[in-house]
């Protein structure tokens, strides 16, 4: 028999947390902060206009880009919040969450061979997809002494001939970094200079802690070369919806939107409905939400320093991102033993790239009286593991 | 920082000093002191527990009941809801608008320990025009909190 698989499919290696995974879901009474999704449920307001929308029969497809009435509250959300201009009849389409924008992203953007650069510690997803699309992941390692930002000389150092796409994955999963406005600056004039696009992941725009988010797409000259990804799942709590959207010129949007077309027809209805609502009613929900993250937030990295940890203050998302070099570990040891010996899992640094190494993501999307419980145990396993 | 602790304890006052300035990103001394200060003010005006007394063996009846009263020259409602609520039954007093003046909650153990009360306590008083009384049967929320249901937690337990 033939060999079913194809050889770019080989090359794929599954994600490193699988193993975690089936442990602690064998565990009774293991807490897990390796989750990467809120803990709230979607503000009532929100499902309630999606269940209305199921109500009224609206169990058709939607057109291939997306609900007009969405994709306008989208541009009206990315000019109020981001100060970018969007127009929603090119620039804008709806996608089955932020997932599906980085994957038809970037395959409507790479040529066979073409360079992308994927700043790491980020989510799992962007080389994987990059390499099924047929170009080139070339990994720019993030350094901690940096606060994990990419700064002007990685970049210029990562760059070559055949560099096309630069991921941008800020704020970031599992590190909690920001680009602020001026590490943006930084790059902007080598991103213009050396003609790269950008794909700009902006899911955890809304969960930044003491600034507001800066898009990369609002400096001069940007626009024209960033596609702008975001989404619900994050911000308003909606990760089992399925929605995201992404912004940019119209002719790369326009090419999405025929993969979008081909491979998946429209992102469901219901869920469409409900982002109306979300974006239109829901900014008062998003505020108290980040308020909360934050103080949970302060929590974590007070409790993780007291442990005698070192640990940057990470500014966006949810995850803190400690070092734990000084127990002489490798991050496996470290979330392997302190899941069989503490029954607490966190995920290990390097699931988001070899430079994770020596690092762990624990995330704090979890109730105070969770995370006290969990940074207990926590504590109690490094101080007996401390040389 | 006042408005950020009162926040932070509306739902949970079990959290304590240390954490909650540790929560806040602020000096333990500096909450300290800005709890003494709310409380003195009277704009923290106790703990209490919110207790779902369906639940318990205890038999407890809850009624509100709508007054309507002749205010008083100089004194308006105030001088007569003090005359109610001075009474150890009652657990909440609102001045209202609307078809009536105002809302009294009674708690008893029985209906006819409450309907005593009514009856004996508050419908003679001189400026009290009516009551209504309506009996509680069900809480199903109480200070934006849940009374029977307890989210639990069906997330995956690793998601990258």
């Amino acid at each position: 028999m033939r060999n079913p698989l194809s050889e770019t499919i080989t090359r794929i290696q599954p994600s490193g947390i699988r193993k975690f995974f089936d442990i602690v879901s064998e565990m009774k009474d293991a807490i897990s902060l390796g989750v990467g999704e809120p803990d709230f449920d979607t503000p009532w307001h929100i499902r309630e206009e999606g269940i209305y929308s199921l109500e009224k029969g609206r169990t058709f497809y939607t057109s291939n880009a997306g609900l007009k009435e969405l994709k306008i509250e989208i541009c009206n959300y990315l000019n109020r919040r981001y100060d970018m201009e969007y127009c929603y009849e090119n620039e804008t389409l709806v996608t089955v969450g932020g997932s599906e924008a980085i994957d038809i992203a970037l395959r409507a953007m790479i040529d066979l061979g073409d360079e992308v650069l994927i700043p790491q510690p980020s989510y799992v997803s962007y080389e994987p997809c990059t390499i099924l699309a047929g170009g080139v992941p070339v990994i720019i390692d993030l350094k901690g002494e940096n606060d994990f930002k990419l700064t002007r000389k990685e970049l210029l150092d990562a760059i070559t001939e055949k560099t096309k796409i630069l991921i941008m994955p800020f704020p970031n999963n599992p590190t909690g970094a920001i680009m602020d406005y001026d590490d943006l600056k930084d790059l902007v004039d080598i991103i213009i200079e050396k003609d790269l696009y950008v794909i700009s992941d902006e899911i955890y725009s809304e969960l930044t802690y003491g600034q507001n988010h800066v898009s990369i797409a609002s400096f001069p000259g940007m626009k024209e070369r960033t596609i702008v990804i975001n989404g619900f799942s994050k911000s308003y709590a909606m990760t089992g919806w399925r929605l995201g959207y992404a912004a940019g010129p119209s002719i790369i949007i326009e090419q999405m939107t025929k993969i979008h077309q081909y491979a998946i027809m429209c992102a469901p209805t219901t869920s469409q409905y409900a982002a109306v609502q979300a974006l239109k009613e829901g900014d008062k929900d998003v505020e108290g939400m980040r308020e909360a993250y934050d103080q949970r937030r302060r929590y974590l990295i007070h409790s993780i320093r007291n442990m005698g940890l070192e640990c940057f203050e990470p500014l966006g998302a949810f995850y803190v991102f400690p070092s734990i070099t000084s127990l002489g570990m490798t991050s496996d040891e470290f979330a392997s033993k302190l899941l069989y010996e503490e029954k607490v899992a966190v995920v290990p640094g390097t699931a988001f790239g070899e430079c994770g190494e020596g690092y762990l993501r624990i995330s704090y999307a979890h109730s105070i009286e969770n995370l006290k419980i969990a940074l207990e145990r926590i504590e109690k396993f490094v101080s007996r593991n401390k040389n | 920082m006042k408005e950020k602790i009162l926040a932070a304890i509306d739902k949970n006052s079990k959290i304590t000093p240390s954490d909650l300035a540790v929560m806040l990103g602020a000096d333990e001394k500096e909450v300290v002191k800005t709890i003494k200060e709310l409380e003195d003010e009277r704009i923290i005006c106790g703990y209490p527990t919110l207790i779902n007394w369906d639940r318990v063996q205890t038999e407890i009846v809850t009624a509100m009941i709508e007054v309507k009263v002749t205010p008083q020259r100089g004194l308006g409602f105030d001088k007569i809801a003090e005359r109610i609520y001075m009474y150890d039954e009652v657990e909440a007093v609102y001045l209202m608008s609307g078809g009536f003046d105002l809302t009294v909650f009674i708690e008893g153990k029985s209906m006819q320990e409450v309907a005593r009360f009514v009856s004996e306590k508050l419908s003679p008083m001189e400026a009290i025009l009516s009551t209504s009384t309506h009996f509680v049967l069900k809480r199903y929320k109480q200070h934006g909190l849940h009374m029977d249901y307890k989210k639990e937690d069906e997330r995956m337990s690793i998601i990258p």
